[in-house]
């Protein structure tokens, strides 16, 4: 019984999340999934199980196309899926949990469905207290809660999608160990994720996706060099860069613990000297945005000390850190940064420094045009925010930037932006570095990271596990770091 | 003896609609346009009533109205993605004034009323018999509603889908649960008994139609339904407390006099002092460590209401 | 989309609320159209009609321009029409402890009833931004709370001698109505264009708009750009309370000049139908809210000339509204149905 992915298209307005991908699993394989963030395996995989509907392609079992228009269908066709985020209902009791979306008669027996959840239990191995609420379990126990909900229902296909995000060591080998012995049994496990050491200890056969296509397909074991290869494509070795005089220390954080949902950056020391490039490596999730949302001040930290220019910016809020010359650009251009409906002309007048109570909207448009030539945006000083690119977003919020700086603080900058655009940015920021400006950003892209950094930081689950300087880093070994391992190959 | 059967079916219509929106709103869809649609239904139910001369008709009706009322906003939130306040608060004045309008010549009117019918056996059983069934077919349907709610909501597997849905509609939407379908479904079920409710003033508990004649039940119902954490048998435990102490206040009308008119906001202002003190710090610190009162006390609101849900 | 298929939309609704009203007229056996006629006839048909219109339309402005800065902070201040009720207590309180000449004792009324409608308003205003309790229902809450208050001191404190009834205090001394211009309450007049104009430049022409406008639209991002969201939301509640109670003080005042238990006539809620229609815009609102002061004005005559209930008003403006807001959810809908299919090509 085979699972069958031919010509998968699937984009989303200008982005291909799913380029024309065709793949086969077996049964009783544990295929891996592996690629960076932005790869299209999460899209490929809701398509797989009915939560999204591909623009395009088929899926088939043992050869006989499926049709998926909803999460109902894959269910019929044997098809589960374990979501990062385990889709669980919070308020609901573990029982409950089990039993919704189950078929059955309209009378909820509960008795009996506790009975058959201890039958799935014992199974697989887990232990579940029937009356626990969802919402006081771990993560790891949400999942088993779900695998063995799924399994329960007949899946006969199994998708884990990230399952190790956030889960404890002893939870991992258990889950891993289930995994084995579905696999055993004929399933088809496919295993999703990031991280290298988990795909090479667990998976028999792995598939490595990049920009919405499948660049590699191979039988376990492949040297792990390769893979990171496929991973992150080849990395061109980075022209020299000017190194610059680096000043005082600007930013010194000590011992600080800071938690964003679900995110807990523990025991932190750090410190960022004037003008110095820092840049955060890592998977999304491990902590880089608490990180700079802390030192932005939207988090206060729960332990540990922050200071800023020699300052304690302890018990300070946001506007403190504004005050005190630091400036954060989050990822989200459009939700976390500008204003949808609002034009440029209002954007560029709202972070101006003109504290005027009457607004002069000729004099403004002017203002607004010459911001417009200055960070050649494409857009008119009446266009609105959402009508402008992704490039254009990123240079407004540039533009909108206060004249002196502390320090930039700065998530995903060049994300979606063409070289072009990319390379305008960070000559900008460059410029602002050599004023004596210090920069934090979160990147997914190691060229960027090993190009304008002066070092690194990698963070892996809430932990920097290693701060390397950028001349003596290869691709191969910043690839290494993010996926888990702390040695090379 | 008398005075708590009284109670018991003045409290009915409330019952009726605030059981109705529980429902609604634990699919996810927030009826604002309620006081509204329960005076048109209680219009409706009465001018019906007496044109045709049978109270069934006239329940019928209301039920027609109130349910067109629903689906007008569970459609306008679904389909058009409209903001759900907006609609219902436009259909809250629109449901409003065509009743007073269209009512005009119901004024004054004597029509049809619900019989009484005492239930046998059990009417006779001393003290529970004569609060609760001595009265009429209406006011046993409330206890009835109550008590299908409750079961159906918490006891069968299509309410527990109902629950999901209102929950988190991604997750009913990975287990192959048809959410918007069901959010259509729930909502005018909720529409339906709150056009019952509506029968229920204009037929039974003040019969005949003036304007204006349920004021306010409505708004009373939507605050009982956030301070009874959307739970049918406390929101229920809500209404008859309500009535018992409209009751207790009218008694004292000559020491309170006046005062009585604050009395009646009551409602709205335990509600609002329910919100304010579950979003304090003060509370949740309460509630870590006392977690059965608090899950008594603060059953949060279903944490996909108000929200569309829409496939990518 | 082109000029007219931005027609589209309005033109859609107001056939659909005409049929309604013709529709409706026919199932209570009145003549639709001579109906119609009476309508106009009644509100602005007659010369002697029209300043009885504009002291309806006043009020209705006052608030409806209040209700701008509120949409503006991306807030519903239902409770407007309790904020009403609040102002038209403040200034009879003045009006009737008060025995100073006129020309002290009505600026004063106003400033007293504007007092009170603001401070009606920061309740909702401070609940929702300190403790996140949604708007709406303490808006209505405090909106009953008002009415509750001012039938209490109808028929207690303020109630007539002898008599305790809820028809209403005794009138105010005379000296004390608005001062009118024949028989047009210029006061009124004024002081509705004062605030749409006010409001109109507060809202496009000051940092304080513009701030508020990213509030409304996206707190976290204006946020981010260093705006105090909370102030500034709470600060949106306080000017519409001061405008509704400007409106309150123009009902008792002006048009009642007594305190009656209806003495915000249902006009805070009529407000935000007003708003809605205009689209959130400023300066639709003084001709949307005439269009509305007609429609109630004319009704009345409606029913004594026709015997048609005055509701009908209402009901017209409630159609209408709703029209509206469905039409355009359904051509939003058949906009993103085409996008995406162009997509897709």
């Amino acid at each position: 019984m085979a699972l069958e992915l031919r010509d998968i298209h699937k984009h989303y307005g200008p982005v291909r999340a799913n380029d024309g991908v065709t793949l086969t699993f077996q049964p009783g394989e544990l295929h891996g999934l592996l690629g960076e963030n932005g790869a299209g395996k999460s899209t490929l995989m809701k398509v797989i199980s009915g939560f999204i509907e591909a623009d395009s392609g088929e899926v088939a079992i043992d050869g006989t196309p499926i049709d998926l228009r909803s999460p109902a269908d894959a269910i019929t066709a044997g098809i589960g899926m374990l979501h990062q985020d385990p889709l669980v209902f919070l308020p609901f009791t573990v029982l409950d949990n089990f039993l919704a979306g189950s078929g059955g008669g309209v009378r909820l027996d509960r008795k009996e469905g506790a009975a058959r959840l201890e039958e799935a239990a014992r199974r697989y191995g887990f232990t579940f207290d029937p009356h626990t609420l969802a919402r006081n379990l771990t993560v790891g126990e949400r999942q088993q809660l779900e695998i063995a909900r799924l399994l329960w229902l007949g899946a006969r296909v199994l998708i884990l999608d990230e399952p190790t995000t956030g889960i404890s060591a002893s939870q991992r080998e258990k889950l891993f160990e289930v995994l084995r012995r579905l696999a055993e049994d004929g399933m088809i496990v496919i295993f999703v994720s990031h991280k290298l050491e988990e795909i090479e200890q667990l998976c028999d056969r792995v598939t490595v996706m990049r920009h919405g296509r499948v660049v590699g397909d191979a039988v376990m074991p492949v040297p792990a060099h390769q893979l990171v290869q496929l991973m992150f494509g080849d990395i061109t070795t980075t022209p020299g860069r000017l190194p610059a005089a680096l000043g005082d220390i600007a930013v010194r954080l000590a011992g600080v613990t800071v938690t964003e949902r679900l995110v807990t950056v523990s025991e932190l020391d750090l410190e960022v000297r004037e003008a110095e490039v820092l840049g955060l490596a890592g998977l999304e999730g491990s902590g880089q945005r608490t990180l700079l949302q802390a030192c932005a001040g939207l988090i206060p930290p729960r332990r540990g000390s922050l200071t800023i220019g020699g300052r304690a910016m302890a018990g300070s809020g946001y506007r403190e850190f504004r005050a005190a010359g630091v400036h954060y650009l989050p990822a989200g251009r459009l939700e976390e940064g500008l204003v949808r409906g609002m034009s440029l002309a209002e954007h560029f007048e709202l972070t101006s420094d003109r504290t005027s109570f009457f607004v002069d909207w000729g004099t403004a448009a002017e203002r607004a045009d010459e911001g417009i030539r200055a960070y050649s945006i494409k857009g008119g000083a009446a266009s609105t925010a959402e009508s402008l690119s992704g490039g254009n977003q990123q240079r407004l919020l540039l533009a909108m930037m206060p004249g002196a700086t502390r320090l930039l603080l700065l998530e995903h900058p060049t994300r979606g932006l063409d070289i072009e655009s990319a390379e305008w940015v960070w000559n900008r920021l460059l410029e602002r570095r050599a004023s004596g400006t210090s920069i934090i950003f979160a990147s997914a892209d190691l060229d960027e990271l090993l190009r304008y950094s002066d070092r690194v930081a990698v963070f892996f689950a809430g932990r920097v596990i290693s701060v390397v300087e950028t001349p003596s880093t290869t691709p191969d070994e910043l690839g290494h770091l993010i996926g888990g391992r702390s040695g090379p190959a | 003896m008398e005075v708590l059967a009284g109670i018991v079916a003045a409290a009915s219509p409330l019952v009726y609609a605030t059981i109705g929106e529980t429902i609604s709103e634990k699919a996810g869809v927030i009826n604002l346009s309620l006081d509204g649609t329960i005076l048109l239904s209680a219009m409706t139910a009465f001018a019906a009533a007496s044109v045709s001369g049978s109270v069934v008709v006239g329940f019928a009706a209301a039920v027609a109205v109130s349910m067109t009322a629903s689906a007008i906003v569970a459609f306008s939130s679904i389909r058009l993605r409209l903001n759900q306040i907006a609609v219902g608060f436009v259909l809250f004045i629109l449901g409003r004034q065509l009743a007073n309008f269209l009512g005009n010549s119901y004024v004054g009117v004597s029509g049809p009323k619900v019989p009484a019918w005492d239930v046998p056996l059990l009417s006779d059983v001393p003290w529970i018999g004569e609060i609760l069934f001595t009265h009429n077919v209406s006011v046993y349907g409330s206890y009835i509603v109550v008590g299908l709610a409750y079961w159906f909501i918490y006891r069968t597997r299509p309410g527990l889908e109902l629950q999901g849905v209102g929950e988190r509609p991604e997750a009913a939407f990975a287990r192959g649960i048809a959410v918007n379908r069901l959010r259509y479904l729930y909502t005018l079920v909720g529409g339906g008994l709150v056009g019952v409710a509506g029968a229920a003033v204009s037929l039974d508990q003040i019969a005949g139609w003036r304007e204006n004649l349920t004021t306010n039940l409505g708004w009373i119902a939507l605050a009982f339904v956030i301070f009874g954490g959307w739970h049918p048998l406390r929101v229920a435990a809500a209404c008859y407390l309500y009535r018992g102490l409209l009751f207790v206040a009218g008694q004292f009308q000559e020491t309170f006099g006046d005062f009585l008119q604050v009395l009646t906001q009551l409602p709205f202002l335990l509600m609002i002092l329910m919100i304010t003190l579950i979003n304090t710090e003060w509370f949740k610190r309460l509630g870590d460590r006392y977690p059965r009162w608090r899950n008594f006390l603060a059953s949060s609101a279903p944490a996909g209401s108000g929200s569309v849900f829409v496939r990518e | 989309m082109s000029r007219l298929s931005r027609m589209k939309a309005p033109l859609i609704s107001i056939a659909l609320a005409l049929a309604a009203t013709v529709g409706l007229l026919l199932v209570v056996d009145a003549p639709p159209i001579e109906a119609l006629g009476q309508l106009w006839d009644g509100s602005l048909g007659r010369l002697e009609k029209i300043p009885d219109t504009l002291i309806t339309w006043s009020p209705l402005v006052l608030a409806s321009a209040g209700l701008i800065v509120t949409f503006q902070a991306g807030m519903w201040n239902i409770g407007v029409e309790g904020q009403i009720i609040a102002g038209a207590i403040g200034a009879a309180l003045v009006v009737r402890e008060l025995t100073m000449p006129a020309v002290v004792v009505i600026p004063i009324a106003f400033v007293v009833g504007t007092a009170f409608g603001s401070a009606w308003a920061v309740v909702p205003g401070w609940l929702r931004t300190r403790f996140g309790v949604h708007e709406i229902f303490s808006g209505v809450a405090l909106t009953f709370l008002a009415g509750s208050v001012a039938v209490y001191l109808i028929i207690g404190p303020w109630s007539r001698a002898g008599i305790a009834s809820t028809s209403g205090t005794d009138p105010f001394p005379t000296e004390y109505w608005l001062p009118t211009v024949g028989d047009y309450s210029w006061v009124a007049i004024a002081l509705a264009l004062i605030s749409v104009a006010v409001v109109f430049v507060l809202m496009r022409g000051t940092r304080y708009g513009l701030r508020l406008k990213a509030v409304g639209r996206n707190e976290f991002s204006a946020f981010l750009m260093g705006v105090r969201t909370k102030r500034y939301m709470l600060s949106s509640f306080a000017i519409c309370g001061a405008l509704a109670g400007v409106a309150g003080t123009v009902q008792a005042l002006g048009f009642h000049h007594k305190l009656v238990p209806a003495v915000s006539g249902g006009y805070g809620f009529l407000a935000i139908l007003v708003v809605l229609l205009a689209g959130f815009r400023a300066l639709w609102t003084p001709a949307i809210a005439l269009f509305f002061a007609a429609v109630l004005v004319g009704s009345t005559q409606l029913s004594l000339r026709l015997n048609i209930d005055s509701d009908l008003a209402g009901v017209i403006q409630g159609v209408l509204v709703l029209a509206i807001l469905v039409v355009g959810g359904w051509q939003a809908r058949h906009a993103r149905h085409t996008a995406r299919q162009g997509e897709e090509a």
